[in-house]
């Protein structure tokens, strides 16, 4: 279901097959683990047992001494002989400890063997002393006075300056508008309360692989399943202080991401194996490796206070947010303070971040980070307050939501956004107007957030000479972007999505993207597709203006035909580009832009319907509908993919998921077998509506689609959890354990 | 544990022989021996489908199956799945239901619903669902996965396999 109106597309909004999909049909699609290079060596990284340990000395001559055995590496091998292993900074000591591991996990060094089952026998051979230091697993007792110190030179940066001595509280941010105090003295209802919830892990398929080659001239060579081969790059450069000139990245087929594969971890490992043996070393992490060594998503803790007055109007919001950062410094904390209240109309809030270091992985991205914890705490106090208000839920949210030209989450106002008709799609939706009968049952609802990404897109295009172009992108096609931006460009020239071809390249051949995240390349890439094409029909109109007798700026182009001034001649695209390419010289263009930080920010808004077993404690999803502003759908397919796939692993998140860890920072779950993500048993079909609220910011109103979705569930099905058993539910996963405990105190 | 076992097997219809070594499982076997690198690890535990391939008619996890298990055996892959250049109903099915998106676990899920659909060509959503509950997708909340194996299975019907 599709609403509002727009402009008459010809390709975007059809559904055609991805370029890519006959390969990955048929098993012949590349991905980070596939690629073979003559000669190859097979690396394994030896990972630290301990959650936080001092790392006094590794003696690999045993590993050394094994037949088959070419190299094994250190951070010794990143700072040199003379080095000082002690300031080895953050993303390398992330990839191999320096002087301390502060998880367990933390690769500690890596062996590069002629197969990876000899690498692997050698891993045990490496002997590494430790000593033993108490680790601290929980944020909240991260930040207090006299938790063991990750990092003793870490300072707390907060507004009233850097804390004096060592403190596991990176930040304390604070975002905060109006005036508290007199905000809550208006409010005729208030309630309070303190959620937490459990680190998560993105779960990408495709564990993290990498090749390197390391050239006897230096020249370094990646192949990776990367989501942003020029971050990877800079990041290789900077961690091996190896310029960036001469690395080249070459982007695999990626097997998800979710915003786990941005970091880099075993590139810049293989890369130094490389260069120790002379040949090309792959490797590739396995599942334990993936939950134990990459980063998850923060736990959280957060308190929030929630005011309004008896006519509905929310006034007031104060919140005390703690996230964790796992072992290194992050930011998700001071992201939450924004979009906490972003999708409401609240003029008195405030709201305090806290990020924490604590013995666990460096937290990365997932998806809208830090956004659905924080809607976890905030859509349950919406439903709270609209209950005791006796509103429907879905008309308080109308009532209080944030519109153009209200104050968006860092202070400027919004433009056009479209979260009012989220909700409205939601009211009208036949799922909120079909009753939910039956005990036990309950439907729950909630809105989500995320701001959304510009950042840097360049593509080439040329010219073919039978008229079709080739369109060259630098973004990991993640989830179906070829196939979004050929249409764009198809768009753009008025040709057929046939007629465009678009791959993949590396580095080395196309200028800077950032990374395939933050719902930008379907936007941003989008807008580079746009200029290009531009550039394309300008450079075309130079060649036809002299043989039509004319000047280029009174050549036209409209729906796809160039014509002169009266009219008399006419070509197609097509035409015009066998003419001038096919009988003349090649043409290729680029096209690049920064768009910015912001793209004008994303809604979502999901109704959920729920049975839970009051004997097992079991949660089943009867009905999911997810609505989301796509602004433009460009392939309404794959915008449907990225709102069903962001909810079922919203479903996963809010019922089952979590970093289970015993007291000395363990995880005891780090398989797919006990961390159990969501399958095709466990959801329905994931009803979709689609709204349309173009986005001022992009040529063809172009909205990313692919976070706000997985900020809505973990409230939603909180929502109907409530309603189906009467107790409120403040703790992830809701699992059937928590479900008894709480709903019959059953311990 | 460096001895090699010959083993001969019947691989997507044609006769391969090979050695491997006792430790190495099918799923090395068939990406790392015979460079078919269709069939994934996603876990190498069994838990996740991706590289699910049919042995002797059965579904399996290919990274729980040892190499030298597999002497005299007839083992169907993704890459033996089309018939030659013309792709099966259920590769068909999953483009034009934009049933994956990574595409990482794409390879597994349409072998598990190939050995399923060659012996309940009738099975329904909820079959569907239960069948394929071995196999592990992160990216598509698996509606378009279920959509795609009922439009393939309801192909079938119309249009009997050839072979």
């Amino acid at each position: 279901m599709v609403t509002t109106s727009k402009p008459e597309y010809k390709v975007i909004g059809t559904r055609p097959v991805r370029p890519d999909g006959v390969d990955k049909v048929t098993g012949r699609a590349q991905y980070g683990a596939d690629i073979k290079q003559q000669g190859a060596l097979a690396g394994r990284v030896l990972r630290s047992p301990h959650a936080h340990a001092n790392l006094k000395k590794i003696d690999a001559s045993k590993a050394l001494a094994l037949d088959g055995v070419k190299a094994v590496v250190t951070a010794r091998d990143i700072v040199g002989p003379d080095g000082d292993l002690s300031k080895l900074p953050d993303p390398a000591a992330n990839i191999l400890a320096g002087t301390k591991v502060l998880y367990r996990g933390h690769a500690v060094a890596a062996v590069a063997a002629i197969n990876d089952h000899v690498a692997q026998e050698a891993l045990k051979l490496i002997e590494v002393e430790y000593e033993v230091l108490p680790a601290v697993l929980d944020v909240r007792e991260a930040m207090r006075p006299d938790a063991p110190i990750l990092h003793e030179a870490l300072r707390t940066r907060a507004p009233t300056g850097p804390s004096e001595g060592p403190s596991n509280v990176v930040a304390q941010t604070v975002s905060a508008f109006g005036d508290i105090e007199a905000g809550f003295a208006e409010c005729d209802v208030i309630v309070e309360r303190e959620f937490s919830t459990k680190m998560v892990h993105q779960g990408y398929i495709e564990p993290q692989a990498a090749t390197a080659h390391w050239n006897s001239d230096d020249q370094l060579t990646i192949w990776t399943c990367t989501q942003g081969s020029f971050p990877a790059r800079e990041s290789v450069s900077q961690i091996l202080g190896h310029p960036i000139s001469k690395i080249k990245v070459i982007p695999t087929e990626i097997g998800g991401g979710f915003g786990g594969k941005i970091s880099v971890y075993l590139e810049p490992v293989a890369a130094l194996l490389s260069r120790a043996t002379g040949k090309p070393v792959s490797m590739r992490m396995d599942r334990t490796d993936v939950f134990e060594g990459t980063g998850p998503t923060p736990g959280t803790n957060i308190r929030i206070k929630l005011g309004a007055t008896k006519d509905g109007k929310l006034r007031a919001a104060y919140g005390d947010m703690a996230y964790e950062n796992g072992a290194y410094p992050g930011s998700a904390a001071m992201y939450a303070t924004m979009v906490v209240t972003a999708a409401y109309q609240i003029e008195h809030v405030k709201f305090d971040g806290f990020d924490v270091v604590v013995n666990k992985p460096r937290t990365q991205d997932y998806r809208a980070p830090s956004a659905p914890a924080a809607a976890f705490a905030m859509e349950q106090l919406i439903d709270e307050i609209a209950d005791q208000l006796k509103i429907d839920p879905l008309k308080f949210r109308l009532m209080n939501s944030a519109a153009e030209g209200s104050r968006g989450p860092m202070g400027m106002p919004f433009k056009r956004i479209g979260h009012e008709e989220c909700v409205e799609a939601a009211l009208n939706s036949p799922h909120y107007n079909t009753p939910l009968e039956g005990p036990n049952r309950g439907r729950g609802v909630a809105s989500g957030f995320w701001f959304n990404v510009g950042l840097r897109s360049s593509v080439n295009v040329s010219v073919q000479p039978d008229g079709t172009v080739n369109l060259n992108e630098g973004n990991t096609d993640i989830g179906g972007t070829r196939a979004s931006l050929a249409m764009q460009l198809a768009e753009t020239l008025g040709i057929t999505f046939e007629d465009v071809k678009a791959t993949v390249v590396d580095t080395d051949s196309v200028g800077v993207n950032d990374v395939t995240a933050g719902s930008r390349v379907t936007f941003a890439s989008g807008m580079a597709v746009h200029e290009a094409g531009k550039n394309l029909i300008a450079a075309l109109k130079e060649r036809l203006a002299p043989t039509w007798q004319t000047t280029p700026d009174e050549v036209q182009f409209e729906a796809g035909v160039f014509k002169n001034a009266d009219g008399s001649k006419t070509m197609t695209f097509k035409e015009a580009a066998v003419a001038t390419v096919g009988r003349g010289v090649g043409l290729t263009v680029s096209g690049s832009v920064n768009a910015g930080f912001l793209a004008g920010g994303g809604f979502a808004h999901h109704i959920v319907d729920v049975e839970v077993d009051p004997d097992t404690g079991k949660t089943t999803i009867l009905r999911y509908t997810a609505i989301q502003d796509a602004g433009t759908a460009v392939h309404p397919a794959y915008v449907e993919g990225q709102m069903q796939g962001g909810a079922v692993q919203g479903i996963g998140w809010a019922l089952n998921e979590e970093y289970y860890y015993d007291d000395t920072g363990r995880m005891a779950n780090s398989s797919f077998l006990d961390y159990r993500i969501p399958t095709s048993l466990d959801v329905p079909m994931i009803e979709t509506i689609i709204v349309e609220v173009p986005n001022p910011l992009h040529p063809f109103g172009v909205r990313g689609v692919g976070e706000p979705g997985i900020v809505p569930p973990l409230a939603a099905i909180a929502n109907a959890v409530a309603r189906a058993t009467g107790v409120r539910q403040t703790q992830l996963p809701m699992s059937p354990r928590r479900i008894l405990e709480t709903t019959r105190g059953i311990a | 544990m460096t001895g090699r076992t010959y083993v001969s097997a019947r691989i997507n219809g044609e006769q391969r022989d090979f050695l491997v070594e006792p430790r190495q499982s099918l799923l090395e076997t068939l990406r790392d021996e015979l460079g078919m690198t269709g069939a994934k690890e996603g876990c190498n535990n069994g838990n996740c489908g991706a590289c699910n391939v049919i042995v002797n008619g059965s579904l399996v996890n290919a990274c729980c199956v040892l190499g030298v298990e597999c002497n005299g055996a007839e083992i169907v892959t993704i890459e033996g799945v089309a018939d030659g250049e013309t792709l099966h109903p259920l590769q068909t099915s999953f483009l034009e239901n934009a049933a994956l998106q990574c595409g990482i676990c794409t390879p597994g899920f349409i072998v598990a619903a190939k050995a399923l659909l060659d012996k309940e060509p009738d099975a329904d959503e909820a079959r569907i669902r239960h069948w394929l509950a071995g196999n592990l997708c992160r990216c598509t909340g698996y509606d378009k996965i279920v959509r795609a194996v009922l439009d393939a299975a309801d192909d079938m019907r119309r249009a009997p396999a050839k072979a």
